[in-house]
């Protein structure tokens, strides 16, 4: 039986991770190779690398630490932060990616899902969306072209959450999918860093409007936050940063708990 | 003196990984497009992800189509992982070129209105950790030593296999439908999984092929 998948996520600046791990008594808690080491061996299922070097030198720097990375830990690594073109993607899977996300690039010229889904196969391609809640339509001005109403009750950020588009997310899902993107990572902004829950609504209306899967990140907070979102909000994986990191809770944990509650989910 | 083992250049994205996954297991494995190269390797690995027909243009362009199928025949050990495996059958409802034709059988595409028991939808592709049940000639194949029986894989894939001789499949996953997660024959050997990215149990099939490789070589 497929297992729901538990993911901890990584924020690299300048090849280093920042939050990183803080309970444990790791030499280097900055070293990606050492942390990513450390979470194969907690039972991840998976690790994402969000790349949120600002600087565009520091690309390669990223290129090094999947390198780095994939010659030693032996399970599926994401990639995000900063992928603008194919060439793009191919760098990092030819450094040992298995998957790369794109944003902000695929919002901008949504033809780009389809080139890297050609190029790769959709099965590395992820669409990442940032996504908040709206209480009532918004007016958005989108550069080079005219006012635009987002509509409620989401809309799709880019930039790293910092610029609003009028993009609906279950419209640009469906056509994430339709153009080739092989998973959604799913993050709600109203949720993330709350600790309070994922955004269950918004997972619901995501993984029942495509057939493609759907990871929840943003808001975990305990382990039955985890159950919620892939029972109730129906995700197929579930994406945590702060919680694994800080030690709130093991992965082994959300496992633990997850398997009581009738959750196929893999025991290491 | 290793075993000198050869990664048939798809130019698939998984490529780097299965080498990396060869070095871990203590082989250095060179990627070729050489049809030369093939036919003087004493085993070799066939990765593939992505279009089915991409595969298979980047083998026929190599010219490998034939070398391949020689080298299948020669008995010496093929691996052959997710792509790599689906291009041994005869042909695939993903594309129009036919297959490699080493094993007989075809390809089908995953239904797209699966839910499981409890009503979720199954997506396309199957992606993630399924557990897998070997049949009795997967248990007893020398790449599958030691990996004990539902052991959980790392799955990416739309489309699954359909061997025509039931006696070809080494092993299967539960997903809506039996996927045929495993092939042997003699010497030929697939995996639907990644076993590169299926943690320390993949990585012991990757040392388990070297060591076959290493003993069908009499090295």
């Amino acid at each position: 039986m497929l297992t729901r998948r538990v993911i901890p996520c990584l924020d690299v600046d300048n090849g280093r991770v920042v939050k990183g791990v803080s309970f444990l008594n790791l030499r280097d808690a900055g070293d990606p190779a050492e942390l990513a080491a450390f979470y194969d061996r907690e039972g991840a299922d998976e690790l994402v690398f969000l790349d949120i070097t600002a600087s565009s030198d520091g690309r390669q720097t990223m290129v090094d630490v999947v390198r780095r990375v994939s010659e030693q830990v032996f399970i599926p690594l994401t990639v995000g932060g900063g992928i603008r073109s194919v060439e793009d993607m191919g760098r990092m899977l030819e450094a040992g990616a298995d998957k790369v996300g794109v944003n902000t690039a695929a919002v901008q010229d949504p033809s780009l899902i389809g080139k890297c889904a050609e190029q790769f196969g959709s099965q590395c391609v992820v669409l990442a969306m940032d996504v908040k809640r709206v209480d009532k339509p918004l007016r958005v001005k989108l550069e080079g072209e005219p006012e635009a109403v987002a509509e409620a009750p989401w809309q799709v950020f880019t930039h790293g959450g910092r610029r609003p588009t009028a993009f609906d997310p279950v419209k640009w899902a469906r056509l994430a999918v339709d153009l080739g993107a092989g998973e959604i990572l799913l993050t709600s902004m109203n949720s993330d860093g709350t600790q309070g829950g994922y955004d269950l609504p918004l997972l619901v209306a995501i993984s029942e409007a495509v057939n493609v899967p759907v990871i929840a990140s943003g808001g975990a907070g305990r382990p039955d936050h985890m159950y919620d979102a892939l029972v109730t909000g129906r995700a197929d994986a579930v994406l945590a940063a702060s919680v694994f990191h800080f030690g709130s809770f093991r992965i082994r944990d959300v496992k633990a708990h997850l398997a009581e509650r009738g959750v196929p989910v893999r025991r290491t | 003196m290793p075993a000198r083992i050869v990664i048939i250049n798809t130019r698939a994205a998984n490529i780097h990984s299965v080498a990396k996954a060869l070095a871990k297991a203590g082989a250095h494995a060179e990627v070729t497009s050489d049809p030369a190269a093939l036919a003087g390797a004493d085993a070799a690995v066939l990765p593939g992800v992505g279009a089915s027909d991409a595969a298979l243009r980047a083998i026929d362009a190599a010219g490998l189509r034939e070398p391949v199928r020689r080298f299948a025949a020669s008995g010496r050990p093929l691996l052959c992982v997710c792509l790599g495996m689906q291009v041994l059958f005869e042909g695939s409802d993903e594309g129009s070129l036919s297959g490699l034709g080493i094993l007989k059988g075809g390809v089908k595409l995953l239904p797209s209105d699966m839910r499981d028991v409890s009503g979720n939808r199954l997506k396309v592709p199957h992606m993630g950790w399924n557990s897998v049940t070997f049949s009795p000639q997967g248990r007893n194949h020398p790449v599958f030593e030691g990996i004990p029986d539902g052991s959980y894989f790392y799955f990416v894939h739309s489309y699954y296999c359909v061997p025509a001789d039931e006696s070809d499949r080494a092993g299967t996953a539960s997903y809506g439908v039996e996927v045929c997660a495993a092939v042997a024959r003699g010497n030929i050997v697939g995996t639907q999984f990644h076993p590169e990215k299926s943690g320390d149990i993949g990585l012991q099939i990757y040392r388990n092929f070297v060591r076959y490789a290493e003993k069908a070589a009499g090295k």
